[in-house]
């Protein structure tokens, strides 16, 4: 009784909680607030003023969207953002998956394999820039001069030519990023029960057939997972393309994030570089609101 | 799933990873192997995978071209404290995100959730202006800052807090301790593991971190390793050997923790798979 009184004198239960939430949240929202936040709400006013930082800004409405859409680097660079993702994504995909069906088992040694091929996500890609430009030299690169041993007389130029810069790109990516949704794919493989495999078989179906009607199927929600973040993560590639080829050569690999970059730090066009920048968080954004929904859609059937 | 396997699909399985194996460490070794050439030696063919003459001098002039050393100590000192910062706010956070049911938690969460999709660059120019009026462009301070409060750390976190059952808290409750003694008697040490993982990928992020320490470092004496590494690459062209060496160097932290909290990345990375 007693106690109750003593609620009643004080703050509700409500705005206890209140306070009490706000405790917690608060050492880290007050930095998340100030230096992320504010600086993504910034970039919105940003992308409708003219600015180069020093001088005052200017309200200019939507030219900075005008200017961009005109600019035809900027229209190259859409479609190859779009041709890097594409191409990353599906391969990307298929190999984590293949991998990750193949690493699913208990031989001796599996976690070995497992680590190799999950390594190259944790290495610098400083570091791996440097590596895959060495190997990717046109004339004395490793890479080439395999390929002219087994053959073939007139090897890509690799990050060298505009022909096969993006390519070389996509090639390094794959190889970066399987090793880490491999393991998303391993998590996902070993929750599914292997009692629904044992009643497969009795049912007299093939390993091919367990693989695409039942695997498959059960993986489907890591599958939107990983397409949802390989899709996210590819548009907004940046540190390796600027690592290894700094958009070029000439603009060839300028995707994206380099003509957002190559606006703010190098011609200081603050308002074109945040419209960019604009376009490609409602890309991404739209991206990843198509998936959601889809998701749900798909995976309410089954 | 469990395939009982013969003894030749044995040998094949074992035969297919092998070869993927060396081809995805492939890279890696190759730079190994060049950070112990002569630059006349690093393209010869065919390929020596293992140099004839080892130049372990590469090793030992990479400290004395550029201060290596410095920088070193300079990515160690930011690692550590951003993950300590990181690693106490988010999870604190965390706690109120996942155990606190107050009103504006949904959409304070939200705001967190929607930076993660929003990339970089489409922040990385305000961001940087706010820092220049505070003047922490070129201060370790400003980097520290910066990096600390990501929603990365707060999503993981919660996401782990979620799977602790709440009557366990009740009982708590009810045995008189408050939220912030339950925070730190219970489920604090019922979360190392997903402490560990967070450690874990906030170092790894921080020491791998180039575009981070480029755009806000202009002074050589608070630059990071890897802008040591780009240094080589600017000043000595044509030294692979010492680029190489450098790379080498830059790695052997970061994989020395991926051996020993092997099984934190990939609880990890299942975690944050998971749908919250």
């Amino acid at each position: 009784m007693k106690n109750s009184k003593a609620k009643g004198k004080g703050l509700s239960l409500g705005t206890k909680n209140l306070f009490l939430g706000l405790s917690f949240i608060l050492p880290n929202f007050i930095g998340f607030f100030i230096f992320i936040l504010i600086p993504v709400t910034f970039s919105l006013v940003l992308s409708f003023m003219k600015w180069d930082g020093f001088h005052s800004m200017e309200f200019i409405g939507i030219k900075n969207f005008i200017y961009i859409f005109k600019d035809r680097v900027f229209i190259g660079a859409i479609f190859k953002t779009v041709y890097y993702s594409a191409f990353t994504v599906l391969f990307t995909l298929v190999a984590s998956l293949g991998l990750a069906v193949l690493l699913n088992n208990k031989l001796r040694g599996i976690n070995f394999f497992r680590s190799s091929i999950f390594f190259p996500y944790v290495a610098s890609i400083v570091a791996i820039a440097v590596v895959w430009n060495a190997l990717f030299q046109k004339d004395f690169g490793p890479i080439n001069s395999f390929l002219k041993m087994i053959g073939i007389a007139n090897p890509p130029g690799w990050t060298a030519s505009i022909h096969s810069v993006i390519p070389a790109l996509i090639i390094v990516s794959i190889w970066r990023n399987m090793g880490y949704f491999m393991i998303v794919y391993l998590a996902a493989l070993q929750d599914i029960p292997y009692s629904l495999y044992e009643a497969a078989t009795i049912d007299g179906a093939t390993k091919r057939q367990q693989f695409f009607r039942v695997t498959l199927p059960l993986l489907a929600p890591s599958t939107f997972f990983v397409l949802m973040m390989l899709t996210i993560n590819s548009f907004k590639i940046f540190d390796l393309v600027y690592m290894m080829t700094e958009g070029g050569p000439g603009n060839a690999s300028t995707m994206l994030s380099q003509y957002i970059y190559n606006q703010s730090f190098i011609a200081w066009n603050y308002g074109k570089a945040s419209a960019a920048a604009m376009i490609l968080f409602i890309v991404v954004g739209t991206i990843t609101v198509l998936q959601f929904k889809v998701e749900k859609k798909w995976l309410s059937y089954m | 799933m469990i395939i009982r396997e013969s003894k030749f699909s044995k040998f094949l399985t074992y035969t297919v990873l092998s070869l993927i194996t060396l081809l995805t460490l492939l890279p890696l070794i190759w730079m190994l192997s060049a950070s112990l050439k002569l630059d006349s030696e690093v393209f010869s063919l065919p390929i020596r995978w293992i140099p004839k003459n080892p130049q372990w001098k590469n090793y030992t002039v990479i400290w004395g071209k550029i201060p290596f050393g410095l920088f070193v100590w300079n990515t160690l000192k930011l690692t550590l404290v951003i993950t300590v910062i990181q690693i106490a706010t988010s999870s604190f956070a965390a706690y109120g995100f996942s155990k606190i049911n107050f009103k504006g938690r949904d959409f304070l969460f939200f705001c967190y959730v929607t930076t993660i999709a929003i990339p970089w660059q489409v922040y990385m120019l305000p961001q940087y202006s706010l820092m220049n009026k505070f003047h922490l462009v070129d201060t370790h301070i400003g980097y520290v800052l910066l990096q600390s409060f990501t929603a990365f750390g707060v999503f993981l976190m919660r996401q782990f807090y979620l799977s602790i059952p709440n009557d366990l808290l009740e009982a708590a409750k009810i045995d008189g301790l408050n939220d912030y003694r339950i925070y730190f008697r219970i489920v604090l040490p019922l979360s190392k593991p997903s402490l560990a993982t967070l450690t874990i990928f906030s170092f790894v992020t921080i020491w791998n971190d180039f575009m981070g320490p480029m755009i806000y470092f202009n002074t050589t004496n608070l630059k990071t390793i890897q802008l040591g590494i780009r240094m080589f690459i600017g000043q000595y062209s044509t030294e692979y050997g010492l680029i190489m060496a450098a790379s080498v160097v830059a790695l052997v932290p970061v994989f020395i923790i991926f051996l020993a909290f092997q099984r934190f990345f990939v609880q990890g990375i299942a975690t944050s798979g998971l749908k919250g």
